[in-house]
């Protein structure tokens, strides 16, 4: 057999890496892996923070949402709007937000006007009119805070997308019920932060656990000057906007 | 940007959540109301004069309650649960609370009702009519036979006590038909105390046009002569109603133009394009002032009785246009504009689909057609029956 120099040392250099790796695996003991503490819904009440100054609306929340969340095209768990404000004129902003800014915005055209981004997504109000009105209760809180929707018991009557002020809500194409975020509830259960809060590279976007005092969401509250939207419609949103302009809606 | 949408809406809202059998299902409701509501003038109130509506005006008002859950059903994306809202309702949704309140109406109100009217003709037919026919009237006694003078009585009795009942349930019924949109503060259109005010006025108005229109109907088709007495009874409530429903409407809207809440640009920019031809055109100049004028012009002038009939007619065909614009400028109105107020949607109704005009029309036809079918079954007169 015709084995050249190279060969065999290649051969040579794999034998000892996968001796030494069947040897390290041999070494791993065969119990299950190590348990994350059983998650407890009564020591947690779930919100989130948004700095609009540090949304940058490259769209990253808003594609990581949907493929994390297998959001349907053209419908939005979470979108990104883009505000021009003229001087004096809070009552006339223009605002776009193509496609939920899934591709982020193009370039802006406007200038000498104050211009920023408002991610919006479910503000899972403590008072929800969507769970107020929900028939059958398919849209309920659940007991640390989120407004999640039982699909397999949803009518699809859409009276909840009607009573949602912040437009949140929308109709799944396929499963005929109503769809919305759930504050990624099958991460944040387990330990982890939204997907959205995940992939946004400023950290505009935090997940906040308002029930832990070491959250950082107290200093949050406590040091900046924080808004929710339209508040006149008393809904107690959990979705804090740190210096929100008075133009949003 | 998609098509037909102007300024900003926030990107799930651009497509219309409740179409146009969400706009059948007010509509209907409000004529059941509104029929009820005329029968029981002369149960209750002893307006002798529109005797000749009386049962009419029942038949009608359950042929068109039997089909109001049908648009219902069919726009909601999981009917097969629909009986859900019976078995474990949310009891702080309004729509759930409206399940109830329409099954005590068709049950406790209008089915019992009609039953103890019919009694007598029921049994009676049940012995002189053969074939298939009576087995239905046998099963329509419900195994009672006794049409003695003092079952009689008991019947009248507890018929009076039930349209008693049946003149606040019917308030009800389509007061609760307002309050639930009357009740989403998020939507500004809608979202005020007049509602089911208003509702409940113009479910009268509609309600007392179709029965009026249907006895003349109804009257040409059994070659029996008009009553003009019971006719101008029936025209005189319906102007009166008419005029107090209006007056709510206009109300309203003074109020919105004088606040001029955040709201008030947009759904005033609204009113004047998308639906201008719908609510300025259609409900208030032909299917509000048109008709008020006719009748109006009926009770300040002495006429004949054809043109009267005439006048009665056209007032009562454009009422019920009128009524169906109203109930198309609540509900289609109510979402064309986006919630943040920076711009609007489309309409798009399509024809041949679940929740287009074609099933529209048809569920318009059936309660006609049902109506058809207990008019052959339960005779409008008494001698009839005989």
């Amino acid at each position: 057999m015709d084995v050249s120099r190279r060969e065999m040392l290649a051969g040579a250099a794999k034998f000892l890496v996968l001796g030494f790796a069947a040897e390290a695996a041999a070494d791993v003991p065969l119990a299950a892996p190590a348990q994350l503490p059983a998650y407890d819904p009564s020591q947690h009440w779930w919100g989130m923070t948004i700095d609009i100054d540090l949304c940058i609306g490259c769209g990253n929340c808003v594609r990581a949402c949907s493929a994390e969340n297998g959001v349907p095209d053209g419908y939005f768990r979470t979108w990104v709007e883009r505000y021009h404000v003229k001087s004096g004129d809070q009552e006339h902003p223009k605002v776009e937000s193509p496609d939920g800014a899934i591709k982020g915005f193009p370039p802006s055209t406007e200038t000498n006007e104050k211009a920023f981004y408002v991610p919006k997504l479910c503000n899972h109000c403590e008072t929800s009119p969507c769970v107020q009105v929900c028939p059958v209760g398919a849209t309920f809180e659940s007991p640390d805070g989120v407004v999640l929707v039982d699909t397999t018991y949803c009518l699809g009557c859409r009276y909840c997308i009607q009573a949602c002020p912040y437009g949140c809500r929308y109709i799944h194409p396929e499963r005929h019920t109503v769809d919305k975020c759930s504050l990624c509830y099958h991460r944040i259960t387990q330990g982890l932060t939204t997907a959205c809060c995940e992939a946004c590279p400023t950290g505009a976007r935090k997940l906040a656990d308002l029930k832990n005092p070491k959250d950082p969401v107290h200093a949050f509250l406590r040091d900046n000057k924080v808004q929710v939207l339209k508040p006149h419609m008393a809904t107690r949103s959990k979705t804090f906007y740190k210096d929100l302009d008075g133009s949003v809606r | 940007m998609h098509p037909g949408v102007e300024g900003f809406m926030y990107p799930n809202e651009v497509e219309l959540q409740w179409s146009i059998l969400i706009v059948l299902y007010p509509y209907i409701t409000g004529l059941v109301a509104g029929a009820f509501i005329l029968a029981s003038l002369e149960r209750v109130f002893k307006v002798a004069a529109v005797k000749p509506t009386y049962r009419l005006a029942l038949l009608t008002a359950l042929a068109f309650l039997l089909v109001a859950p049908l648009p219902l059903q069919l726009h909601l994306g999981h009917p097969e649960r629909s009986f859900e809202m019976y078995l474990t309702p949310n009891r702080s949704s309004a729509m759930a609370m409206f399940g109830f309140v329409y099954l005590w109406y068709l049950m406790v109100v209008l089915l019992l009702e009609i039953w103890l009217d019919y009694r007598a003709d029921i049994v009676r037919m049940s012995q002189t009519t053969r074939g298939p026919v009576r087995w239905i009237y046998k099963v329509l006694t419900l195994g009672s036979q006794d049409i003695s003078p003092e079952a009689r009585k008991i019947d009248d009795t507890v018929g009076w006590i039930v349209t008693i009942i049946g003149i606040p349930s019917a308030f009800l019924l389509h007061g609760y038909v307002g309050f639930i949109f009357g009740s989403v503060k998020a939507n500004a259109w809608w979202s005020t105390p007049l509602m089911p005010v208003v509702f409940l006025f113009s479910a009268m108005v509609s309600g007392i046009a179709a029965v009026m229109l249907l006895y003349m109907v109804v009257s040409r088709f059994q070659k029996q002569v008009v009553d003009m007495r019971c006719l101008d009874t029936i025209a005189k409530y319906l102007f009166y109603v008419f005029l107090i429903d209006f007056s709510l409407e206009m109300l309203d809207l003074i109020h919105r133009i004088y606040e001029a809440d955040e709201s008030f640009r947009t759904l005033d920019f609204m009113v004047q394009t998308r639906l201008y031809m719908s609510q300025v055109v259609i409900q208030i100049c032909i299917g509000t002032v048109v008709p008020l004028a006719l009748l109006g012009w009926t009770q300040v002038r002495r006429l004949s009785d054809g043109v009267r009939r005439a006048m009665y007619a056209t007032a009562g065909v454009l009422t019920l246009i009128g009524i169906f614009a109203m109930r198309w400028n609540v509900v289609i109105g109510g979402q064309l504009f986006s919630k943040s107020y920076l711009g609007y949607t489309t309409y798009k109704l399509e024809f041949a689909t679940r929740e287009g005009l074609l099933p529209a029309i048809v569920l318009m036809i059936l309660p006609l057609a049902i109506l058809w079918v207990l008019l052959k079954l339960l005779p409008l007169s008494e001698k009839e029956a005989a």
